[in-house]
Parts: C-alpha cells; structure tokens; sequence
C-alpha cells in the first residue's frame, strides 16, 4: 500500500511538469494561429500575445504648441523639455506618455493607459488565402488593373491526389518485400536486403539531377506517377525497414499451417499478413502520408511551375518568397496547411500506439 | 483467388518439370506486357486529360492505389501457371522485384552517377580525379558546414533522445496521457515551410522597443536587450535551429518509446517494487536495458535525419550567418552555381558519414537474428 501512496504524492509532480513541457511545446503553435486571425498591420506592429486583455496607449489630450517652437531644440512641453528623438518615440511624463500627433503642426498627444480587453479579429486572411488575393498593378501607360491571386483550392486537391497513392504504393510494395524478406528463402536474399537498409541513408539531394534528367527524357516530368514514384523510392527504405521489423517477428507457425494447407504465398499475404499488418501499416502510412503531404523539395524539383499540379507547400514557399512581407497571408496559408495532417493525425492516433508497438519493441 | 493444392514431391514433382509449357511462357509474357501497356496508356491518359480536375483526381487515386495492387495480382498469377519448382525460385523476385527496380532505378543509379560526376569539373566534362574532395576539405566554408552537421547530429539527436525518453516517462504516469502526447506529438505533423513561419514568430527580431517575436518580447520584459537570435548571435545561432527539429522530432522519439514502455511486462516491473526498488532504479535497472533496441532504432532513425538536415536551415537562415550545413551546401553549389562536381563530391562526402550509422543498425539486424 506504501507503493500506491507514494504513486499517488508524485503524481501531482507529474502532471505538473508535463504541463509546463506541453505549454512550451504548444506555446510556438498558438502564435501562429492567434496570428493568423489579426488584422495584417497588427501583425507587423504588435506580439501576437496582445490577442489577450492587456493595457495599452491610447489617445488623450492634444497638446498644442506655440508656432515658434524650434523642432531641433529641446522642446518644451507643459514646463518639462524633451528632445524631438524622444517625442517621436513617446516619453513617460506623469503616467501619461507624449507623443507627436502631428510634428508638422506642433500638436503633441498626452496618451493615457487602458485596458484593451476584446482582440480586433478577423477572417479576412483566410478569406484573401483561400480564394486569391486581389492585387491593383499599375501598367506601363498608367492605367490599373486588378488581378486575382490563384487561391489553394486547387493546390489542396492537387496534395491530395499526390499524397494519397504516394501513401499506399510504398506501404504496398514494402510489405510484399518485407514478406518475401521475412519469409521466402531465395539467392541474393541477404544482399538485396542490406543494399535497401543501405539506402535508408542517402542523402534524397544525390539523386535528384540525375532522376530529372531520366524524367525529362520519359516526359514524367510534372505528372502524377512520375511525382508517386518519386515520393515512392525515397520513402520505401524506410518503410521496408519497418514493415521488415514488423511481419519477421509475426509467429511462424501461423501462415505455416496456411502454407501446408495448401495456401498460395499471395493468399497468404493478402489474407493473413495484410490483415494482421494493420496496426503497422496504419502507423508507418500515416508517417509516409505525413511525408508526402509536407514535402517541398521533391515537388519543387519535378512538378516545377505547372499551376494544374502544383501541391500547398510550394504556393506557400512562393508567398513567402515573391510577397515577403504579406505575413497575414503566410500565417493563415501555413494553418491550412496544417489542417490536415492534424486532422488525420487526431483522428488515427491510437493506431500510432499499436502499430509502432510490433515493430520496433522486441527486447 | 483460388487455393492451390501443392503437388506430391517425386513423381508429381518430376512431371511438373516437362510441363514448362509454351502456354505458360505466353501467358506470363502477355500479362507482363499487357501490364506495361495497360498503364503506359492510363499514363498518356492522365498526362493529356482535360477532364474536370477534381475528376481528374478521383480517377488518378484510383489508378494508383489499385493499379499497383493489380500488378502483383497478375503477376503473381502468372507465375502460378507454372510448375512448383519454378515457382517457388520466381515468386520472391516477384515480390522483391518492383521495390528493388524502383530503388535500383531511383536511388542506387542516381548515387553511383553522382559518384561517378564527383570526379570531373564544374561543367563535368573535364575528369579531375579526387581534386574536388582536396578542395573541399581545405574550404573554410566546409569546414563551418562540417562543424554544424556535427553540432546538429549530436545535440539534436541527444536532445530528442533524452526529451522523447523523459516525456513517454512522465506520460505514462500521468491521467493526462493521450493529450499530452498529441500535444508534443503535434509539430511532426507540421510542415517545414509551416513551422518556418511558426518559429519566424518566436525569434523575430527589430532594433527597439516594441518585439512582435516572443523571445524578445520576454527578454525585453525582464530588462534584457533584444537579439537577433538566429542570425548575429554566432555561433549560438545554431543551437536556435536545432531546437526547432528539436521541437519537431520529440514527439517521434516519445510515441515509439512511449510504446516501447508499455510492452515491458507489469509483472518484472512490480516484483522490483515488491523487491523494494526504487523508481529510478527501475528506470535504469529494467526498462533502459529493456527497451534498448528501441533506443537504438529511434537514435538512428534521428541520426540520418538530422545528418541530412536541410529544410529547416533552407527556411530560417538560407545557410547565411555561418549556420550552412552540408545539405544547404550542395543545394548552393549544385541548383544556383552549377558546379556540379563539387555539389556531387559534397553529397558523397555526406554519404560517407552516414555509412558508419548504417553498419552499426546492419550488426544490430544481425544480432536479432534476422540475418
């Protein structure tokens, strides 16, 4: 009973600690997201904490000066001096603060401290994002004309159409592998097997010329299957490793019996291994899906600036680089991005648990 | 799928072997062909569809989900027209075969030929032997770029490690389990470009009062002078960038170990307390040793990780203010300075300190007893 009770006493320390971790783990995302709801000037002149009540300046009196008042001299102002680098910044005087309202016109504003409890909010940025933001250019001959962004709906669909089957070939042809690995004696077996694992550490940066070039001359590139083949041979190292772990440590007796039995291996594969596999396949098809959602390198080198395939990451990547200071945009571009991962990620998470259990813990 | 009944060995076996027929030598040639030609034309199909894009995506989904699953299904088919013993020596290949033709093809080639191009000039058209290698090594850049990969391959891993290994700890103890994992979990699910914006938030840097990054706005509320974290503060500046895969690659390390704690069997764990053991030493006594193959796999998983680190970098700095790693490196040389011997020698030497990584996990594969 000692046992429990002292369970119990640190338990309190427990989840006190844990808490403080998630806080800091979870603090970077909230900005982005509180960020994403305020108003575009906001986000470059204020903390997205000041989202929260907080106290804040606001305009007061108006202080007239005398017309003779030399802007470069010390200035006085209700009989104490200040210098005209201190008014531009606001100066404490009094708990209030002066600031010029209008240099020009000598008018100097008492600012006096508030509570500013409710946050200016809006949608407009996720509005601009997702339909395409409206842009005025002026053209050579003076006249303007309004263009309309492209918006990422149409990337959206085109992440998913890329992510989905660059999920499941990999997680398909690595588990018929990892099969034949475990299970199959065959020459060549062992040095096939370590030359896959091997692969597990190239750097995906040395085989990106020469794939594009292979590409080019097949006329993949840009399209569907040579994005999918591409996601597909730089995941399936990984994804063969842990499948390998996972169907080896499967008992032999059990498809043994099914083998006897007069079972063919396909058979067996798709009715026993595949469905045994799942919590495995779960896991590491989420991983991979993750991968591939995420991406930007390998899309940025093979679908190129063909707008039909283009996936959410590089309409991001090209917000932040061509309109670099357009952050109300990148912040809620970024969001939407993360949409879905969390989404599948929240909805399939136990199977993370089970799956990951089979392969990787064997003592 | 029909059952096949295995033939008697011996006399079944020995006719079997006069039965490799022309019909199943046609037969397995046309459902390799036909395959080929089934899917090269759905290919044409796509690259000049003009359908509606969404129904343009519905039906490539398809295709690629049920197109490869086809493939081993006729395949497969086809090897069972013929007699057992060729069978059984065909069907491994069969179910190998696509994974090493796409990674043969893909990844083994494609790095052979960087190999082959680390050894000519610029332009690769002039051999130079191993000059490329001398004139990296004696590069001050490498050198700054060598030095990070190592800062970010061990603190980072060791970070991950430690904090994955404590965090599954106290999660597994705690009521608040599964939202604390899904907490620290979340950012693996977030993307570089994504979690870029996100930590451009955190260290935003202006000269003055007013900090809308929050690091400096903390700093600034303490009475601190703002910095210009991730650039001017070398070569702290680092250390900035790994925390963010730090940020990143716990929640990897804790899920797996996470599971890798529950499978240690309650009753070891509670005869050591009956034995009146204390927490720790359970902790380092029983569950360390018990999970260790677990700490091996995460370890090297993050190791070739955080070896070829690159997005993070790419986005928070773009390799300036001395941060540049080996992978930002070749990017440069390679994609904006076209030299490609030199971009091909780094991803080779990049390539060669990962190699001792892999023959430790190859001895580890060994030792389970799979090979």
């Amino acid at each position: 009973m000692v046992g429990t009770k002292k369970k119990k006493g640190s338990k309190t320390a427990v989840n006190l600690i844990l808490g403080v971790i998630c806080f800091l783990w979870i603090l970077p995302t909230f900005g982005l997201f509180a960020s994403s709801f305020r108003p575009a000037a906001d986000i470059l002149q204020t903390g997205w904490w000041k989202v929260f009540p907080h106290q804040e300046w606001k305009a007061g009196q108006t202080v007239q000066l005398p017309k003779e008042v030399d802007l470069r001299e010390p200035i006085e102002v209700n009989g104490k001096t200040y210098t005209d680098e201190q008014l531009k910044a606001g100066v404490k005087a009094d708990g209030s603060r002066l600031m010029w309202e209008n240099r020009r016109a000598r008018t100097v504003n008492m600012q006096e401290q508030g509570w500013q409890a409710v946050p200016d909010l809006t949608l407009d940025n996720y509005k601009n994002v997702l339909s395409g933001k409206e842009y005025t250019l002026k053209e050579a001959d003076g006249s303007e004309t309004v263009q309309k962004g492209s918006g990422l709906s149409q990337a959206f669909w085109n992440t998913l159409t890329i992510a989905v089957p660059a999920t499941v070939i990999p997680v398909l042809i690595a588990s018929f592998a990892a099969y034949a690995f475990s299970w199959l004696r065959f020459p060549g077996r062992k040095t096939l097997f370590v030359i896959i694992i091997a692969m597990l550490v190239i750097p995906i940066q040395v085989a990106l010329i020469p794939v594009l070039k292979d590409y080019t001359a097949l006329g993949l590139n840009g399209s569907y299957l040579g994005i999918w083949l591409a996601h597909t041979a730089f995941g399936l190292p990984l994804v063969t490793y842990f499948m390998y772990n996972f169907i080896s440590q499967l008992p032999k007796d059990l498809f043994e019996s099914a083998f006897i039995d007069g079972a063919s291996h396909f058979t067996i594969f798709s009715r026993l291994i595949l469905p045994l596999s799942v919590p495995a396949l779960a896991s590491i098809g989420i991983f991979q899906f993750l991968w591939v959602w995420n991406d930007y390198l390998v899309s940025l080198i093979f679908i190129g600036n063909q707008p039909s395939v283009q996936v959410m990451s590089m309409k991001i990547a090209d917000l932040v680089g061509s309109r670099g200071n357009d952050w109300h945009l990148l912040t809620s571009a970024a969001f939407i991005s993360m949409l879905m991962p969390l989404a599948i990620f929240f909805l399939l998470q136990k199977y993370f648990v089970r799956g990951l259990m089979g392969g990787s813990v064997k003592g | 799928m029909d059952v096949q009944i295995r033939p008697e060995p011996g006399a079944a076996g020995a006719r079997a072997r006069q039965r490799i027929s022309g019909r199943a030598v046609l037969l397995s040639l046309g459902v390799l062909l036909a395959n080929i030609v089934v899917n090269g034309l759905i290919f044409l199909f796509f690259r000049d569809s003009t359908l509606h894009p969404l129904l343009t995506a519905v039906l490539a989904v398809l295709w690629g989900v049920l197109g490869v699953y086809l493939i081993y299904y006729t395949l497969t088919w086809a090897v069972e027209q013929y007699p057992d013993h060729v069978r059984s020596k065909v069907l491994p290949y069969v179910f190998v075969g696509p994974a090493v033709l796409i990674l043969g093809w893909l990844l083994i080639l494609p790095a052979l030929r960087t190999l082959y191009l680390s050894f000519f000039n610029a332009s690769s058209e002039k051999f130079v032997g191993l000059s490329n290698y001398a004139a990296i090594f004696s590069d001050r850049l490498m050198g700054t770029a060598l030095r990070n990969n190592l800062l970010w391959v061990f603190v980072g891993t060791l970070a991950c490690v430690c904090f994955g290994l404590l965090i599954a700890i106290l999660a597994d103890r705690s009521s608040y389990e599964r939202i604390a994992k899904s907490i620290i979990f979340m950012p693996m699910a977030i993307s570089f470009v994504a979690a870029g914006v996100i930590w451009k938030f955190v260290y935003y840097y202006q000269p003055g009062d007013e900090q809308i990054g929050l690091l400096n706005a903390i700093v600034t509320y303490f009475g601190g002078e703002p910095q210009a974290w991730t650039s001017m503060l070398q070569p702290w500046n680092n250390f900035f960038l790994i925390i963010i895969l730090i940020w990143m690659q716990t929640g990897f390390a804790m899920v797996i170990f996470s599971a890798a704690i529950k499978g240690v069997p309650e009753d070891i764990l509670e005869a050591a307390r009956v034995d009146g053991a204390s927490e720790v030493k359970i902790f380092f006594g029983i569950m360390i040793p018990y999970i260790s193959t677990t700490i091996l796999t995460v370890t090297t998983t993050i190791i070739v990780f955080t070896l070829k680190i690159f997005d993070v970098v790419m986005v928070m700095t773009g390799g300036q203010y001395d941060t540049e790693v080996v992978a930002t490196q070749f990017y440069r040389q390679f994609f904006m300075y076209r030299n490609f011997g030199y971009g091909s020698t780094l991803a080779i030497v990049l390539l060669i300190a990962v190699l001792p990584v892999i023959l430790i996990n190859l001895r580890q594969f060994r030792k389970q007893g799979g090979f």
